[in-house]
């Protein structure tokens, strides 16, 4: 049992980041002082909750490519009711970016599951709509750090036991999806259908509907995150977070979720993140130019999928490891 | 992707559909029929759509992109795809842009751009055919490997002062409005038509988007062409990239950015199958052309580019979702 966990991509993964630590600690300790890890923490904290959302919606067999467009609509509409609405409290803004995440999540889930149209054209079109969409709210203006409610843009920063708001509601993320990927039949209905999914049609699964979920889930986070960005910068404009769907993806493939569907842990989706997350905000620290991190993240991701072709293959096929060799 | 082949069940005719009928109630003349909507559409929209000169500088809108469509719809037809064209371009033009200030002349730098098409597209092709990993993953790191590199040289820097001779692969014109990157776009719609319908190689690229299992028992050697789809990808590019990089007349890192959904989206939008298995040529000319043409059309009437960003998403969307709408609707 012990072994199976050391032997893990999510184990082999940490490790990894752990030497990046280190290395990093090499050429500036202060790197790794429990505050400014905690800092790290925060600011990975929305590429966090975008890929536990899009882990779920590859564990099917699926990708959305448009989360990042979600958040800027999302964001774009809650910051522009902020200003409408300058007393409403942050708890309705929140609930309307994760309802109007989860209703852009619907639409692309009804897109797949009802005229089976390839998750990557639906999210490839919802993607530039979505983006369309920001500009015709918005008509292309911005929304300042000064037009937002003082409440509006503390939520994020506010802090509970020393740590802001915006890792805590990441951590609770982490937590819930933890749960209901492990101990729900939602949660294993996902890694079902992914894994085989005529196998799932049999076992009464409906693999359309369970796909629209995940996608429902992945739109809900990217709303909340929407939120999250907008206050946490304290500025909304059309090309917030552009290119961030594919960070996204990345973060997933480095925690080591396979795109063919069916395997991937939550664990492994936030390391992935975090591994990114490091590397971000370590560059600037130990003097490399920030122009590497898109090569670096490049090369980072192919190494990940080569080494996790690689466990797969050994370690496949054995399910029943006790049996095939009695002691 | 998606179960419901299977579980709907495939109604098949006891005799084929007359050749005129199945021409007539094909993608392309659906989608042709598309294009002359919006051709008429636009005429009526704008004064200034009906003009030589300008219509000329439409095509300009398309012809880069499509010349790598062409070849990203064998890759994709060949049930793989690839993401980092774009960053490809970038690579490139930056690899060109070093080599004029080393005092590189024209030829040197055409071989520059394709050199490196070439080698990108390799690279691509060794990850997926040599190390059996899926296409999509690969070409999405490489996507940021490629233009990392081009950020890492250049910065936030750009490369200029490219030769007068130079000029001419971006902005020359070969006769009248006929552009010399229109000359070149069709040239390689008819080399990847005759590639793709008249040949064994084009016959071996369905085979394998259809089961790739029974083609290599069939005896097509499925790495080796998938190998060859991902260097034509690169090469593309390469080519991309030069007539890009004389238009603009200049290299920044962020050249090409987004490019690639873009193409994929033409590709799709031409009625290739994004699974795998299908797909023709003239789909993907057409598609390029309607793309063309509403992005022209509505510049013309001062929509801004996002707006229409808004309906290329829908058309995309829309195209596919409406004949399935169709079809369940008939049951």
């Amino acid at each position: 049992m012990l072994k199976r966990y050391l032997t893990s991509r999510e184990a082999l993964l940490f490790a990894a980041i752990v030497a990046l630590c280190l290395l990093i600690a090499t050429r500036f300790a202060g790197f790794v002082a429990p505050s400014n890890l905690l800092r790290v923490f925060n600011d990975t904290s929305p590429l966090i909750l975008l890929a536990i959302g899009q882990m779920i919606v590859i564990l099917t067999k699926c990708i959305d490519l448009s989360v990042a467009a979600n958040l800027a609509l999302s964001g774009m509409c809650v910051a522009m009711l902020n200003l409408a609405y300058p007393d409403l409290p942050v708890a309705v803004i929140v609930m309307v970016a994760i309802g109007l995440g989860a209703l852009m999540g619907m639409f692309n889930g009804i897109l797949v599951w009802k005229l089976a149209i390839p998750p990557i054209v639906v999210t490839l079109g919802t993607l530039t709509i979505y983006r369309g969409f920001v500009f015709l709210v918005s008509d292309g203006s911005w929304v300042n750090s000064h037009q937002m409610s003082p409440a509006f843009k503390a939520f994020p920063r506010s802090e509970l036991l020393g740590i802001p708001m915006m890792s805590w509601v990441a951590l609770a993320a982490i937590v819930i999806f933890t749960v209901v990927m492990t101990r729900t039949t939602l949660g294993r209905a996902f890694y079902a259908v992914g894994g085989n999914p005529h196998a799932a049609t049999y076992t009464g699964l409906n693999v359309g509907r369970t796909q629209f979920w995940a996608f429902t889930i992945s739109g809900a986070l990217a709303g909340l995150t929407g939120y999250l960005w907008v206050s946490r910068y304290a500025v909304a404009y059309v090309d917030i977070a552009g290119g961030f769907e594919l960070d996204v993806v990345a973060a997933c493939v480095i925690g080591g979720i396979s795109i063919a569907g069916g395997i991937g842990t939550v664990g492994g989706a936030v390391l992935g993140a975090l591994f990114l997350g490091i590397i971000k905000n370590a560059l600037p620290v130990v003097d490399i130019s920030p122009f590497w991190q898109m090569a670096i993240s490049g090369a980072a991701i192919i190494i990940a999928v080569i080494v996790n072709s690689r466990t797969r293959r050994n370690t496949g096929r054995i399910i029943l490891k006790s049996a095939e060799k009695p002691a | 992707m998606s179960l419901s082949e299977h579980t709907t069940g495939r109604h098949i005719p006891d005799r084929l559909r007359s050749p005129l009928e199945a021409r007539l109630k094909s993608w392309e003349s659906l989608l042709l029929l598309v294009a002359i909507a919006i051709f008429v559409a636009n005429s009526f929209a704008s004064p200034y759509f009906l003009n030589a000169w300008n219509l000329s500088d439409a095509t300009f809108n398309f012809s880069e992109k499509a010349m790598i469509a062409f070849a990203m719809a064998l890759l994709i037809i060949a049930g793989e795809i690839d993401l980092s064209v774009a960053a490809i371009i970038a690579l490139a033009s930056t690899a060109m842009g070093a080599a004029v200030q080393m005092g590189a002349g024209t030829p040197v730098l055409i071989g520059v751009g394709l050199g490196v098409g070439l080698l990108c597209g390799a690279f691509n092709g060794l990850l997926v055919t040599r190390f059996g990993l899926p296409s999509i993953v690969v070409t999405i790191g490489t996507m940021s490997l490629f233009r990392g590199i081009s950020y890492i040289v250049l910065g936030d820097q750009a490369f200029g002062g490219y030769p007068v001779d130079f000029t001419y692969f971006g902005r020359g014109y070969v006769f009248w409005v006929i552009s010399f990157e229109l000359v070149l776009f069709a040239l390689i719609a008819v080399i990847y038509g005759i590639v793709l319908h008249k040949t064994n190689f084009g016959r071996a690229i369905y085979a394998i988007g259809n089961n790739p299992t029974g083609a290599l028992f069939s005896g097509i050697r499925v790495a080796r062409v998938k190998f060859i789809l991902f260097l034509l990808t690169g090469l593309m590019s390469g080519v991309a990239a030069i007539c890009l990089t004389s238009r603009l007349g200049s290299t920044r890192p962020s050249i090409a950015f987004g490019w690639e959904l873009e193409i994929v989206t033409m590709v799709v939008l031409g009625g290739v199958n994004i699974l795998g298995g299908s797909g023709t040529i003239p789909g993907v000319v057409i598609a390029a052309v309607v793309m063309g043409l509403v992005t022209f059309g509505l510049g013309l009437l001062n929509v801004p580019g996002i707006v229409m960003s808004i309906v290329i998403g829908a058309l995309l969307i829309g195209v596919i979702a409406l004949p399935r709408l169709w079809a369940m609707r008939r049951g």
